[in-house]
């Protein structure tokens, strides 16, 4: 392997970007007080954590009271879901969809670990190009429905999800709506005031903070239960003394984000295109995967037909390039993607399939160097293969 | 990340006899697009000595899949058919130094691609496609299963999953692993007696049969001398006891375990067991 890395795997995690190191710094050297002490010192420290919440609340159209921080996207996704059934407990119904991360889609499943009792759990289906269903959405709608938690873009095919519309039919029906926007954060615009959402869970290490850190957005005058109790921090909505470094580098994240977003919807955008449809050009049966509109501007996920992920993968990283793939062996179970088997991919295309990430730190000269790596790559594999027949 | 040997991520770069050979003699494809792997070999045979000339593969897979393909076709060329029958999965995992316990399914579908090539060659039909499908997913049937539980010495579900894929998909046959797991630990057990070759027992088993004996035949015999035993440990077939009332402060205590206890679970349980005295 070459000393370059070409990181085209920024939905799994991104690099922490050096303005953002260079705030956070200060907080794991000079700036050790707990905020919640008196003296002044540590009110440095509190300023820090105050700072980092309007930035975050900047960035999503909150305010900063609306703004928790947590531990990571799951948590954050925990806290929302579990806050919001407890704030119905008559009610035994959730709604969420086929393609959501484990970290909702494990949960729901497994509610009653939580509450004591079972809970009706709808997965709204997709379609072939990733999207729902809105009639279908409108018809699960009930009056036992405590709760609908839909994810703002999908991880693995950036797909984008209707949420405003969504969130104004839960609202009218008095129904809790969360988001996990831990994709969409930083790459979409986003302006929660505008918006019927309840909750909201985004996560540092997407949007070029340290892993480790998140935040939920709770909208003023929602209800809302903790998750973890303990002290006063946060306003009592989590417990435990504050990650201070990481949040003054979410904080700095999301002010950075704001500049980003321009360029993700320009340069990351066209560079996505010219991978995606150089791709698609130059190597014959490949398919993408999730709808090519309604999608985040930094996603690209491709089948190749009649090879399998983690020998593509393989083949890729000998030449420093960094992707994932929706195939069984990647997954570490046997089945591919939940989310390609939810579209209904076939398995001579799930398996075989490669999700490029890019980000602002992205160049053209990388992005044509992939275009000129991959084919003899599918190429060689495809020579091996007992399916592939070449015409 | 996967965990490869160089060896894996050798005969995954520079894959070794690919293609098809000449004359297809044999012609063994098993596993199927749906499963994320499937693996044809084909084998050139020297008629008059049974000797495999060529073997070629052509693999749909993840690297170790690759990787155990290329390898057995490098295992096999020179073989005769019977040579070559003896490989096992494990031979092929060991060849490759090893594979994660997650990927032996890989080295499973190379011998099972090797007895196929053989079986077609031969004009048999393999009894691997009999049998009753138990995991719908990948289609695995309970004669698949037995066979690897046997052959492997496997004794979880987990690792029926690791070595034939059952049970990987979508879980729901998870109990009848389980039952076919018992069953086939069970006879394994119970067979080896009826046959009168040399047992291999489970520890639980061991343990069972110890004290069903010690209870029949052992302690009626001790008791009559106001003495008694009781079973301490089982650790392979190292058997502890402990010797109780009349017999704990026997000076003959020693002699009784080794003349008569020992002998007496030798004969009953498993003629490699060592009795030994300990406490509780
Ligand atoms: C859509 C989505 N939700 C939640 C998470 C979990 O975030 P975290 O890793 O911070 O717990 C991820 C990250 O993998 C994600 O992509």
């Amino acid at each position: 392997m070459s000393g370059r890395i070409i990181y085209l795997d920024n939905n799994a995690t991104t690099p922490v970007d050096p303005e953002v190191r260079a705030a956070m710094m200060p907080y794991l050297t000079d700036l050790y007080g707990n905020p919640s002490s008196m003296y002044s010192f540590a009110g440095e420290v509190a300023a820090g954590l105050k700072r980092a919440r309007a930035q975050v609340a900047a960035l999503i159209g909150a305010m900063p009271e609306e703004i928790t921080f947590t531990s990571c996207g799951t948590e954050s996704d925990s806290t929302a879901i579990l806050s919001a059934v407890r704030t119905f407990p008559e009610k035994r119904h959730i709604i969420t969809t086929r393609v959501e991360h484990p970290a909702v889609k494990n949960l729901c499943e497994n509610i009653s670990l939580f509450t004591g009792h079972k809970y009706r759990v709808t997965q709204l289906k997709v379609d072939d190009r990733g999207m729902l269903d809105l009639a279908e959405y409108e018809a699960a709608l009930s009056d036992d429905t405590a709760v609908v938690s839909v994810m703002w873009a999908n991880n693995e095919t950036g797909v984008i999800f209707p949420i405003a519309e969504m969130a104004r039919m839960a609202k009218k029906r008095g129904i809790l709506f969360h988001t996990d926007a831990v994709q969409a954060v930083g790459k979409v615009p986003i302006d929660l005031a505008a918006l019927d959402v309840d909750f909201l869970s985004l996560s540092g290490h997407k949007l070029h903070a340290p892993k480790g850190v998140g935040v939920l957005y709770v909208k003023k005058g929602t209800l809302f239960t903790p998750f973890l109790i303990g002290g006063h921090q946060e306003r009592g909505r989590r417990g435990g003394t504050e990650n201070v470094a990481s949040i003054v580098a979410l904080g700095k994240a999301c002010e950075l984000a704001v500049s980003h977003m321009a360029q993700e919807n320009s340069r990351v955008r066209a560079l996505r295109d010219r991978l995606e449809e150089g791709l698609l050009a130059r190597i014959p049966k490949s398919i993408l995967n999730g709808d090519k509109i309604n999608r985040l501007p930094n996603t690209c996920n491709i089948s190749f037909e009649y090879v399998e992920g983690e020998a593509i993968l393989l083949h890729m990283n000998r030449e420093g390039i960094c992707a994932s793939s929706g195939s069984a062996c990647t997954s570490g179970s046997l089945e591919p993607s939940h989310v390609l088997r939810a579209m209904g991919v076939p398995f001579t295309a799930a398996h075989g399939s490669i999700r490029f990430s890019l980000s602002v730190y992205n160049t053209e000269e990388e992005i044509d160097f992939v275009l000129d790596t991959m084919p003899p790559i599918i190429a060689s594999l495809r020579k091996l293969s007992p399916f592939w027949k070449e015409d | 990340m996967w965990d490869y040997t160089e060896k894996v991520k050798d005969h995954f770069e520079n894959p070794r006899n690919v293609g098809v050979v000449d004359r297809v003699d044999g012609d063994g494809q098993v596993g199927s697009l749906s499963c994320g792997d499937a693996l044809r070999l084909t084998i050139q045979v020297d008629k008059a000595s049974d000797r495999i000339e060529d073997a070629r593969f052509q693999t749909f897979g993840c690297a170790s899949a690759i990787a155990s393909s290329s390898a057995l076709t490098e295992m096999v060329i020179g073989k005769t058919l019977d040579e070559a029958s003896k490989i096992t999965n494990e031979d092929i995992a060991n060849y490759l130094g090893g594979l994660p316990k997650e990927k032996m399914h890989c080295s499973v579908m190379g011998r099972e691609a090797l007895e196929a090539a053989s079986a077609d060659y031969r004009g048999l039909v393999l009894p691997m496609a009999q049998g009753e499908v138990v995991c719908e997913c990948f289609g695995v049937t309970d004669l698949e299963i037995i066979r690897a539980i046997k052959e492997s010495h496997l004794r979880s579900v987990e690792e029926i999953t690791n070595f034939t894929k059952a049970g990987g998909g979508c879980g729901k046959c998870e109990e009848k692993l389980r039952a076919i797991l018992q069953k086939t630990v069970q006879g394994e057990a119970a067979q080896p007696a009826a046959s009168g070759k040399p047992k291999r027992m489970t520890t639980l088993q061991k343990v069972k049969k110890i004290e069903e004996v010690l209870d029949r035949e052992i302690r009626p015999v001790l008791k009559k001398d106001g003495g008694d035993i009781e079973l301490v440990d089982v650790d392979g077939d190292i058997v502890t006891v402990a010797m109780r009332g009349a017999c704990g402060t026997c000076a003959k205590s020693q002699t009784t375990i080794k003349e008569y206890v020992e002998k007496k679970l030798r004969e009953l349980v498993l003629d490699s067991l060592i009795v030994e005295e300990g406490s509780l």
